[in-house]
């Protein structure tokens, strides 16, 4: 397999995990308004303690549900307890999920120590699959789809359920919204879980291809910042664009100008911001 | 009264390493003079301009790097600070450019993504910067022959520069653009409808706010001797906005006492506990959810409710 198809199929990777991460980071800013910056320590959480799990014998994609639960119940009571009390405060509350953000990334410090840990594949997913005639390694394959799956589910509950609508006039008009009977505070509370849960599930399922390292957090959260400024806050379909063109930046950037990999990131996120700041799929708000 | 007051804390901030007792502590007063100077810089845009800034540890760490290379091509210092204090200015047009886009949490997310840039170049572009190894630099400056090498000689020169940082301030706070600003923090659209350029005003508080962190930077650079990643990371941007939160944003002597608090916080707290950072995301939690107006106008607001209540029984006992 020629290189420029392996960084096509690691750059899909990447950018379905990001989807993961970004939908829920996009979802949280278009209803609540605030970056949350404990985002990336959220994914980060999910995979220490998937590791954890797996060691005591659970099983690797139980782990990652449970992972992703256990992160989800702290974004709860983070949401419910803290970013509550500081209702419409929305500076306040982004300094509160920085200042938890580094909270959270010194306690896994302590319980898991600096070293990297990895995440063992899946046994099922080993190995490589003949597509097309082309051999791709399985397990990436498998996030592929996986993202893919999500994409379809979270795109279905925001346009085809009552919650969905609900959410979706919650991020166009709260006041309106709660005006016509909608509990927005509690919408608040249930898109914090499930966006914290969708970080920590794609922390435990990057595991096997990125590990568990300190500062895993701080390398992610930019990437979610990027994925959100490119594909517009609020949108399910900016937030799928702008993960893949952000993963696909990635990857070739590192294998062109490794130095400048970073960098080069932030190119497009910098020409979307001076050509349409709303975001490529953001609605222009008043 | 004031002025005597002003002259006893001249006197008193002047005698530091005099009285306070080892080079130790005179090492942590000059910490918290720069980064009372970085402090000072970010307020003038999360305090008066009401743009919170999370990537200006990027202008600061621009400056230190950019110090460090011209230092080690074996320029002498005053091109040292000419070439690095240019550079952040322009570094800090360019941010001013990109993250004035948005405004309020726009801006925030902006600030963040930029601040990262700068990490990622100072971490990844090692031919530059040599990476997570930083960069060393030979000595610090004599300017007019005066050596700073001695705790208390760079106390002095950087008392020297926060005094005009302080002095400046106050000079933009009361000056009719440093009204403007706050103007355009509190009603953007009158404003702009009175006539002034919303956007130049706001760019030229960061121009100003990017210049004094770049000394601040610098100064960074001359204490320490050394530069690495770490002086850019977005905590170092969040520690310096714990500074004017902590101490009260929009005021003058907030930021001083914020960064005054933090600074002993980290190295009393670096002395008994490994968990710095932990400690530092709890006091942003804490103050932030207990005491979002900060220490400063907190305390003065006690210092009125008690003078007024000290006052209040005295009248009714005179009449």
């Amino acid at each position: 397999m020629s290189l420029w198809l392996v960084l096509a199929v690691n750059s899909i990777t990447l950018g379905g995990l990001l989807f993961l991460l970004s939908a829920g980071f996009s979802l949280i800013f278009g209803l609540m308004k605030i970056p949350n910056l404990t985002h990336g320590s959220f994914f980060m959480l999910g995979a220490y303690l998937a590791t954890s799990l797996i060691a005591r014998g659970m099983d690797f994609w139980t782990a990652a549900l449970v992972g992703g639960l256990l992160v989800a119940a702290l974004g709860g009571i983070v949401e419910r307890l803290i970013l509550r009390r500081l209702g419409g405060a929305e500076l306040a509350q982004v300094l509160v999920t920085l200042g938890l953000s580094f909270m959270i990334a010194d306690v896994c410090l302590m319980v898991w120590t600096g070293d990297p840990i990895r995440i063992a594949t899946p046994s099922a997913l080993r190995g490589a699959t003949s597509l097309f005639g082309l051999r791709f390694p399985t397990y990436r394959l498998a996030i592929s789809l996986i993202a893919v799956v999500f994409a379809v589910a979270l795109w279905a509950l925001l346009d085809r359920t009552r919650l969905g609508a609900m959410i979706r006039a919650g991020v166009d008009d709260p006041a309106m919204a709660r005006v016509v009977g909608i509990r927005v505070s509690r919408l608040f509370t249930i898109v914090f879980c499930l966006g914290a849960w969708l970080a920590g599930f794609a922390g435990v399922i990057g595991g096997p291809i990125l590990s568990v390292y300190p500062g895993l957090d701080q390398e992610m959260l930019p990437l979610a910042l990027v994925v959100v400024i490119l594909g517009g806050s609020g949108s399910l379909l900016g937030s799928l664009v702008g993960s893949f063109v952000v993963g696909f930046l990635y990857n070739f950037g590192q294998a062109m100008f490794p130095e400048l990999a970073y960098v080069v990131l932030f190119l497009p996120m910098l020409i979307v911001l001076v050509v349409r700041p709303q975001g490529l799929f953001g609605r222009q708000t008043a | 009264m004031r002025r005597a007051a002003l002259a006893a804390a001249l006197v008193i901030l002047a005698a530091v390493p005099w009285w306070v007792g080892g080079t130790y502590y005179v090492n942590i007063a000059s910490q918290i003079l720069f980064y009372g100077i970085f402090a000072l810089g970010v307020n003038v845009l999360a305090g008066y301009a009401g743009l919170v800034s999370l990537g200006h540890a990027g202008l600061f760490g621009i400056a230190a790097y950019a110090g460090a290379r011209i230092m080690n091509n074996g320029h002498g210092h005053i091109a040292v600070t000419t070439g690095a204090l240019a550079l952040t200015l322009v570094a800090a047009a360019i941010f001013a450019v990109l993250a004035l886009r948005g405004t309020g949490l726009g801006f925030v997310m902006i600030t963040v993504a930029l601040g990262q840039i700068v990490w990622g170049v100072a971490y990844r572009w090692i031919s530059i910067t040599n990476g997570d190894n930083g960069i060393a630099i030979r000595d610090r400056p004599s300017p007019l022959g005066l050596s700073l090498a001695s705790p208390a000689g760079f106390y002095w020169a950087t008392l020297a520069v926060f005094l005009v940082a302080v002095v400046s301030m106050a000079i933009f706070v009361a000056s009719p653009f440093g009204a403007s600003l706050r103007g355009t923090r509190d009603q953007p659209r009158r404003m702009n409808a009175l006539g002034y350029h919303v956007w130049m005003v706001r760019f030229l508080a960061f121009l100003f706010s990017g210049f004094w962190s770049g000394v601040a930077g610098l100064l960074y650079l001359y204490y320490n001797q050394f530069v690495s990643p770490q002086a850019v990371a977005l905590t170092a941007s969040a520690e310096a906005l714990l500074m004017v939160i902590s101490g009260g944003t929009a005021t003058l002597l907030g930021p001083i006492v914020g960064a005054g608090l933090v600074v002993i916080v980290k190295n009393v707290a670096s002395a008994y506990i490994e968990r710095w950072n932990f400690v530092l995301g709890a006091i942003f939690v804490v103050i932030v959810v207990f005491m979002p107006e900060g220490l400063v106008p907190g305390t003065q607001r006690l210092w009125r409710w008690a003078r007024a209540a000290a006052s209040g029984p005295r009248v009714s006992a005179a009449g």
